[in-house]
């Protein structure tokens, strides 16, 4: 197991960089110039010499390695700094955003907080409520409740994010007036209240987020549920006399969520993707509002940072996956 | 003594040979979910196709000065029942939008597009993946850089790519085609570049299957030609797998096209699409709630039937399932 997870760690670098490289070639193509914000009154010559200190107009060949070398080894360096109070990385170049000129990457561990909480937390609902869903709707195949819940998984995977947001805010927020339709996230949490208006302005983009994942999870839970109830040790389970609430509860369910855990697992990055969508819809400024602004605005360091940390979410979830497979279900061996 | 029924059904079953698309048919039929998914994309494709020739009004008409004025932001029809002192009229039965625009003639005209674009890109990523899941399946040497090569595509983060992807090649295109005509092509290519992986995995996988079958090495036995053999013998039977990536890549095209629309990627702003509308109508839907909800009803709608169409596919072609 220990080298199987070595072996897909190294495979990966050459994934990633290359993922890095396709991302920083399609860039390079951008049209755009970083100096186009720059007053005409700055002469041509110094709007040239600043070009050159962003490093505009370099072969790729140049511009790649730097750009890895900022990425993996001068970042890292800062975040060691900031973290423990050195001077490693002090004078080094940082990658550099073309809107704000600050470092990439303190403006995206400023917006991380709002992603991960709206996004967290959408995850965290759908996982509860889709496995109870899952596993009743397969225990009464075919009742009324797995009906029902067939047609809402289909409907909530067939209502794109961008329709099913506007229309909770149509609903919740212009009609009944309950929760605000902005989120707010200069709010900061002291007391009860503000607590309260926390969740208030939580419910909606969760809400949102939830249906989708809950749709599909509970989908899988119940496919897995009934590959597992017809097996011959439920029945032995059953012979030897074992409740209904063990046989279901503890016999079948920790079998059938083997492919569950590793669904969940690979959600992870779509859920971010996805959540650009809804955090445009909520004004939620995280990274993908950072994201579409950016690539708005040209800002391609900014751009290019925000892609590649998606491609490292894949991976790295994608890698999460297939271990915890391995580890789960001991049939599986990778060797 | 033998019961007649049966004896009749016998003789019907030795006399009418059924094809297998009969069965498929009938195994589908029983299908209530895809049923009206059916019925429901059939009529959506119909209205987009015969609305414009039938509906009196011109989507693309902007009415100026005074008559500005009295069009603008009209209601639907239907406000009327709760409000009466709404601005409605029975010439827009789904009101005007802030510029005198008709709705529903948008609604329609922007249907066609989403459609198109859905079709045009499923139709891409379904061949892109069938040439490479039977390439990868049927040529062993082929198979591990095809292969490795869609791990890759999987691995890439789609949505900002292809934010960034509109972007850059939106104006190049739009000055070789015009700007309707590049947006539709760039947005069809980028949506089938994108979407083919899972089909290639799927035809791999059966193709690798068939491949030690019996019939496939009789076919060899007498000289049949790689070309031959894909097109005859293999490519049929992984039909069934190909129909359903198909039907759901429709629901696929739509909703990544409507994203787009949604995210301001998309077509240019006086030519509708679904997602397009919705776009456009968020920042008023205080007011006028109803711009935003036909155009999503509509979004949901398409996908939602052509999921069930998929679903009644993948049971119909199932021999497990279609005996019983």
């Amino acid at each position: 197991m220990l080298t199987y997870t070595i072996r897909r760690l190294l495979l990966s670098v050459p994934t990633l960089l290359f993922i890095s490289l396709v991302i920083f070639l399609l860039l390079k193509l951008a049209p755009g110039d970083p100096m186009a914000q720059v007053p005409l009154t700055v002469p041509p010559d110094v709007k040239e010499r600043m070009r050159e200190a962003l490093g505009v107009g370099q072969p790729w060949y140049v511009a790649f390695p730097k750009w890895l070398y900022q990425f993996f080894a001068v970042e890292p360096l800062h975040f060691v700094d900031a973290a423990f109070g050195t001077s490693l990385g002090e004078g080094q170049q940082r990658v550099i955003s073309w809107q704000t000129r600050s470092p990439v990457m303190d403006i995206v561990i400023q917006r991380l907080p709002q992603t991960l909480w709206v996004v967290g937390v959408a995850y965290v609902v759908a996982i509860l409520i889709a496995l109870p869903i899952g596993i009743y709707s397969a225990y009464r195949q075919y009742s009324w409740f797995d009906n029902a819940g067939t047609f809402v998984a289909m409907v909530g995977f067939s209502v794109p994010p961008f329709f099913s947001g506007v229309l909770v805010i149509v609903v919740f927020s212009v009609w009944l007036g309950w929760f605000p339709s902005i989120y707010d996230t200069t709010h900061k949490v002291s007391d009860w209240e503000s607590f309260v208006f926390q969740l208030k302005q939580m419910i909606m983009p969760v809400m949102v987020l939830a249906l989708q994942i809950t749709s599909q999870l509970s989908r899988f839970m119940r496919a897995s549920m009934l590959d597992n109830l017809n097996q011959d040790y439920v029945r032995t389970a059953r012979a030897k006399g074992l409740g209904e609430k063990t046989v279901v509860l503890v016999h079948v369910l920790r079998n059938s969520l083997i492919p569950v855990v590793t669904v969940i697992a690979l959600g992870v990055p779509a859920i971010f993707g996805g959540a650009i969508i809804t955090e445009q819809i909520f004004k939620v400024n995280g990274i993908g509002q950072l994201l579409i602004t950016a690539i708005q605005a040209n800002d391609l360091p900014m751009v290019q940072t925000l892609t590649f940390i998606f491609a490292v979410l894949i991976v790295l979830f994608n890698l999460v996956a297939d271990i915890l497979y391995g580890i789960l279900d001991p049939r599986i061996r990778y060797d | 003594m033998t019961d007649p029924r049966l004896s009749t059904e016998q003789a019907e079953l030795a006399t009418t040979p059924r094809s297998q698309w009969a069965d498929i048919w009938d195994q589908f039929k029983r299908h209530r979910g895809a049923m009206w998914g059916g019925a429901v994309f059939l009529c959506i494709i119909l209205m987009t196709i015969a609305g414009p020739w039938i509906y009196w009004n011109d989507p693309k008409f902007v009415p100026t000065g005074r008559d500005f004025l009295e069009l603008r932001d009209t209601r639907p029809i239907y406000v009327a029942l709760w409000e009466s002192s709404a601005k409605v009229s029975w010439a827009y039965p789904l009101g005007t939008d802030n510029l005198g625009r008709d709705t529903l003639g948008r609604l329609l005209a922007g249907g066609r597009v989403s459609l198109a674009v859905g079709l045009a890109a499923m139709l891409l990523s379904v061949f892109v993946g069938t040439l490479i899941g039977v390439l990868a399946g049927y040529f062993r040497a082929l198979d591990g850089v095809l292969m490795r090569f869609t791990d890759l595509f999987l691995a890439l983060p789609l949505l900002p790519l292809l934010l960034v992807a509109v972007l850059l090649f939106r104006d190049r295109l739009s000055g070789l085609f015009g700007p309707e005509g590049g947006t539709f092509l760039l947005i069809v290519v980028l949506v089938g570049a994108t979407s083919w992986m899972q089909t290639a995995r799927i035809v791999r996988g059966d193709v690798l299957a068939l491949k030690e079958r019996e019939f496939v090495l009789a076919a060899r036995s007498i000289g049949t030609s790689p070309p031959k053999m894909i097109t005859r013998h293999l490519l049929p039977n992984v039909m069934s797998p190909i129909m359903v990536s198909a039907t759901l890549g429709i629901a696929t095209a739509i909703i990544t096209e409507s994203a787009l629309s949604f995210l301001g990627f998309g077509f240019p702003p006086d030519f509708p699409t679904w997602g397009k509308l919705l776009f456009d109508a968020v920042d008023r839907m205080e007011l006028y709630p109803e711009r935003v909800l036909w155009p999503g009803l509509m979004i949901s709608l398409i996908v939602l039937s052509v999921n069930y169409i998929g679903d009644g596919i993948r049971d119909a072609l199932d021999p497990r399932i279609r005996g019983r």
